[in-house]
């Protein structure tokens, strides 16, 4: 599993990256998105797949799977919603205001 | 001896009383207050000559950063007094000369005198400092003053330009120079010059003796000017003229030579130091030399006059080291006088240039030029500048009976000398030595003339000057004649200086051969009977003489020489390649677009990982743990999580855009699901919920997606770019899965969870309890975030409709005008912006 794992990460990072690279600013924003869920399939893959039950405490279970990747990604997913929400926001504003979302448009001048 | 460091303080002390006293007494020319600075520390300096010369060397230490070592030592032995007496006495005569030279009411004078205190201080701290490292803080000091004071005039490009240079040279070799000594430092232990010339095998034998001694080397030839740094020297000489004479003949340029004479004890007697020394000396002295003659510029002629005899002494340092290889005796005995002559003409070369600097600057003050073309049959208006005009020149010249003769026979005979010793692979190569020495005081004597009988003799061009010239006034003229006297009286009398500052000097830089309480014996006399070196300066005179007879005829081959070839044009090409060599490097890589710097990063990321992934042979660990079992909910998961994201690759439409990426964060919250985690399931649905709707409220606001529209190779590249980041993270995913190192600290929070947080939910129990305080900042984000979002939004937009009141105020201050300007700044903006 956690090599079929890692191939599904390996293709988020990828397809990420390829959108991330694009001149596009909605693409960019959906890559870094992407390969945020790369990311936190990652820490949860890392710290090995399926190895109990849900991690909430009750008499019958002894094996837990780990909570603490599980407590990570949570912050994790919170902190990417908030930067993906203020670049989601910055990119609509600098459409308004400089009329594209072109990269090569809005490489600074030649003398700055 | 606490007075030593009250002498090197005294004069920054005082720079900052200058200022003061400059604004609040008016009546009174500043350089006044400032005269009796230099004679006090002449006096006390001179009080120490009698210790010295019996051997009494006072040293006295303050504690300056005692756990680095590092101590502010002063002390006093034969070297350093002479070069102290040197400072002190010309500087004294240079502020006593600058009062009649420097008006007081045009110029900024008291920033003269602060720079010139400033530069004092530093270079009696140079030569006082036993701890290297201060010497180093003093020797910077001196080219940050020497920079200020080159740039006086600081309005004249030309001021600004030598400055500049002066400033880069000095300051390259002084960064090499602390590397020298850093390296001293390494193999002796010790940053003191005195601990460190007792531990000086320990320097010789080391791997790092050859770094090390280029190292300050390069320090002392850049200071004194040694070819091919000289070119800064030259250029210097835009500074007033007083400074000329303190700095750039005097003083300054000789730290170098005290630098060199300083180490002697460490590195000479190898055969490095004597060859190194001895020939960049004779190039200095020839080049120099040849370069004087075809100078129109009075000041220019003394710049490279300077040089060259600065290289004289440097060579007659290098031959006098090979004294230390033979050790104390009769062998070593014609290089002791080598030294001799090094540190006479050291003294000569300060009386004689100091006053000859101070004629041109009566020449200038007069006449209003230095230029020989224009100047001509002086003698007789200015008859008293004249004489010393002449004292000073024959003594350049090495004519009888000033100083400058002797120290030039003894030059010769040190050269001869040096022609004659076998060993350090000389060989038949000696006799070139003697002969370049010959040609140099050949073109000395001609330009020595060429400065007197062209400036003071001949027809007189009255119309071609600005000014009627007549006798400069008379406390202008006291400091050229204490000088010119001293050049007659060491010249008549030279024993005089002999016993008093030679043999001290001498003793300091042989250390190993006198005994405590011993002096060495340095007696010089005129005529020594009919030797080679007699036969030599007649030689001198006689070609000199029938060159300079003919000067006019063979000028001309001078403007042959291709001013491309020359060392400025080096300079200045260097300079300018540098900058555009640099400014061409970083547009090159700095293309503004964020596409380049992200495929910079990823590739680093790809190069660097990668490597180290087989470096550390990190591969072999895969497949090696383990692994959970796959089902085939897992295996259809994956398989379509996978085709959303690369379908999202070839979405044309930003609305299948944006479904393709959120079913993506759906299924990824499948995957929570299935891995057994419902927190997470849950705040990722919600969360992908939030952001999709957050997308499509922007989807009308937001431009259609274009076709994008770059080359094959931006895609190809692109595309080899992500397959490679996509690689690395496989890669370091399956190799960090396949090796577990370590349990897991979650046993711990599964134990405690209820007994210590009182909760069952383990993950929550670890946000709120365990880890709070990760949760607190991430609230924080969110908190920023959506602040961020309403002023984006908000500010922006009150900024261009500025409130009713405020746009009044505006309109009543007048202010109109730069609204209007910037208004139509941003509209020029947008236009521009449309039509790209």
């Amino acid at each position: 599993m956690e090599i079929l794992m890692s191939i599904v990460i390996g293709v988020l990072f990828m397809t990420g990256t390829y959108l991330v690279l694009s001149r596009n600013t909605l693409r960019i924003i959906l890559g870094c998105s992407l390969m945020t869920h790369g990311l936190h399939l990652l820490i949860m893959t890392m710290a090995g797949l399926k190895t109990g039950a849900a991690p909430i405490l009750n008499e019958d279970t002894t094996a837990y799977t780990d909570p603490l990747p599980q407590a990570l990604i949570l912050t994790s997913i919170v902190i990417s919603f908030g930067v993906t929400a203020f670049y989601l926001v910055l990119a609509y504003r600098s459409y308004k205001e400089l009329n594209t979302d072109d990269m090569e448009q809005l490489r600074g001048q030649e003398d700055e | 001896m606490v007075l030593l460091h009250i002498a090197i303080l005294l004069p920054f002390a005082y720079a900052v009383l200058v200022p003061l006293l400059y604004k609040s007494i008016k009546r009174i020319h500043t350089g006044w207050f400032v005269l009796p600075i230099p004679v006090l520390l002449f006096l006390l300096i001179s009080s120490h000559l009698g210790d010295v010369r019996q051997g009494i060397i006072s040293s006295y230490s303050w504690p300056w950063i005692p756990s680095l070592g590092l101590e502010f030592t002063v002390y006093a032995d034969g070297l350093s007094i002479l070069f102290a007496m040197l400072i002190t006495g010309i500087g004294s005569l240079v502020i006593l000369y600058s009062i009649f030279y420097l008006s007081k009411t045009k110029e900024a004078i008291h920033q003269f005198y602060v720079y010139l205190l400033m530069f004092m201080g530093a270079m009696l701290g140079v030569v006082l400092s036993d701890n290297l490292i201060v010497l180093y803080g003093f020797w910077e000091l001196t080219s940050i003053s020497s920079f200020l004071l080159i740039a006086f005039w600081y309005e004249r490009e030309k001021s600004r330009y030598g400055a500049l240079k002066s400033m880069l040279i000095t300051m390259f070799g002084g960064l090499a120079m602390l590397a020298g000594f850093v390296m001293l430092y390494g193999m002796t232990g010790t940053f003191s010059i005195r601990g460190i010339i007792a531990d000086a095998a320990a320097v010789t034998g080391h791997a790092w003796f050859l770094p090390a001694l280029i190292l300050i080397l390069l320090g002392a030839f850049t200071k004194s000017a040694q070819f091919p740094f000289h070119i800064w020297l030259p250029d210097a000489m835009e500074a007033p003229t007083p400074v000329s004479a303190y700095l750039h003949s005097a003083t300054m340029v000789k730290a170098g030579i005290y630098l060199a004479a300083r180490l002697t004890p460490v590195f000479g007697g190898t055969a490095e130091w004597f060859w190194l020394i001895m020939s960049f000396g004779l190039i200095t002295l020839f080049w120099g030399s040849i370069s004087a003659v075809k100078q129109t510029d009075l000041k220019a002629i003394l710049a490279y006059s300077t040089v060259s005899q600065l290289g004289l002494i440097m060579s007659l340092i290098g031959i006098g080291s090979a004294a230390l290889y033979y050790g104390y005796g009769t062998t070593s005995q014609p290089y002791v006088a080598a030294m001799t002559a090094a540190v006479f003409h050291l003294i000569n070369h300060a009386t004689f240039k100091g006053s000859l600097f101070m004629v041109t600057g009566i020449v200038d003050l007069e006449t209003g030029t230095r230029d020989i073309r224009r100047l001509g049959g002086l003698a007789s208006l200015m008859p008293i500048t004249f004489t010393f005009a002449i004292i000073g020149a024959f003594s350049m010249a090495g004519i009888p009976p000033f100083n400058g003769f002797l120290s030039k026979e003894m030059f010769f005979s040190g050269v001869l000398n040096a022609a004659r010793m076998d060993i350090f692979i000389m060989g038949t190569w000696g006799v070139l030595i003697p002969v370049i020495a010959w040609i140099a005081s050949v073109f000395t004597f001609i330009y020595s003339f060429i400065f007197v009988f062209h400036t003071f003799t001949g027809k007189r061009k009255a119309g071609e000057l600005p000014k009627v010239p007549r006798e400069a006034p008379l406390g202008m003229l006291i400091p050229p004649a204490v000088l010119a006297s001293l050049v007659v009286i060491f010249g008549l009398f030279p024993n005089l200086v002999s016993v008093s500052l030679i043999e001290p000097a001498l003793a300091s830089i042989f250390p190993q051969f006198v005994m405590p309480g011993e002096q060495f014996g340095v007696h010089i006399t005129h005529w020594h009977g009919p030797t080679t070196e007699v036969l030599m300066t007649i030689g001198v005179v006689v070609i000199g003489g029938l060159l300079f007879w003919q000067f006019r005829r063979w000028q001309g081959l001078y403007g042959r020489l291709p001013k491309k070839l020359s060392l400025n044009a080096l300079y200045d090409g260097g300079l300018r390649g540098l900058d555009r060599f640099s400014a061409r490097v970083t547009r090159g890589y700095m293309t503004g677009s964020v596409r380049d710097y992200l495929v910079y990063i990823f590739g680093f990321m790809i190069a660097v990982v990668g490597y180290m992934l087989f470096r550390t042979d990190a591969l072999r660990y895969i497949g090696q743990g383990s692994y959970a079992e796959i089902t085939i909910y897992d295996a259809a998961l994956a398989a379509v999580v996978m085709a959303a994201a690369i379908a999202s690759l070839f979405a044309r439409e930003r609305i299948a855009l944006i479904i393709f990426t959120g079913s993506v964060g759906y299924l990824v919250s499948l995957f929570f699901v299935l891995f057994r985690a419902p927190d997470l399931a849950l705040t990722q649905m919600v969360v992908e919920t939030v952001s999709v709707a957050l997308f499509l409220l922007c989807f009308y606001h937001l431009p259609k997606l274009k076709q994008e529209v770059s080359s094959r190779r931006v895609r190809i590249g692109n595309l080899l770019i992500s397959i490679g980041v996509g690689l690395i993270v496989t890669l370091t995913a399956l190799a960090a899965s396949g090796a577990r190192l370590f349990d897991s600290v979650s046993e711990f929070y599964v134990q405690n969870s209820f007994e210590l947080g009182g909760g069952h939910n383990i993950v929550n129990v670890i946000l709120v309890d365990f880890r709070g305080f990760d949760t607190m900042l991430e609230i924080t984000v969110l908190g920023i975030a959506s602040l961020g979002i309403f002023t984006m939004i908000k500010l922006r937009a009150e900024m261009l409709n500025p409130p009713a009141a405020l746009r009044g105020a505006l309109h009543k201050r007048g202010e109109r005008a730069a609204s209007n300007t910037s208004d139509t700044d941003t509209a020029k903006r947008r236009r521009n912006h449309a039509g790209q």
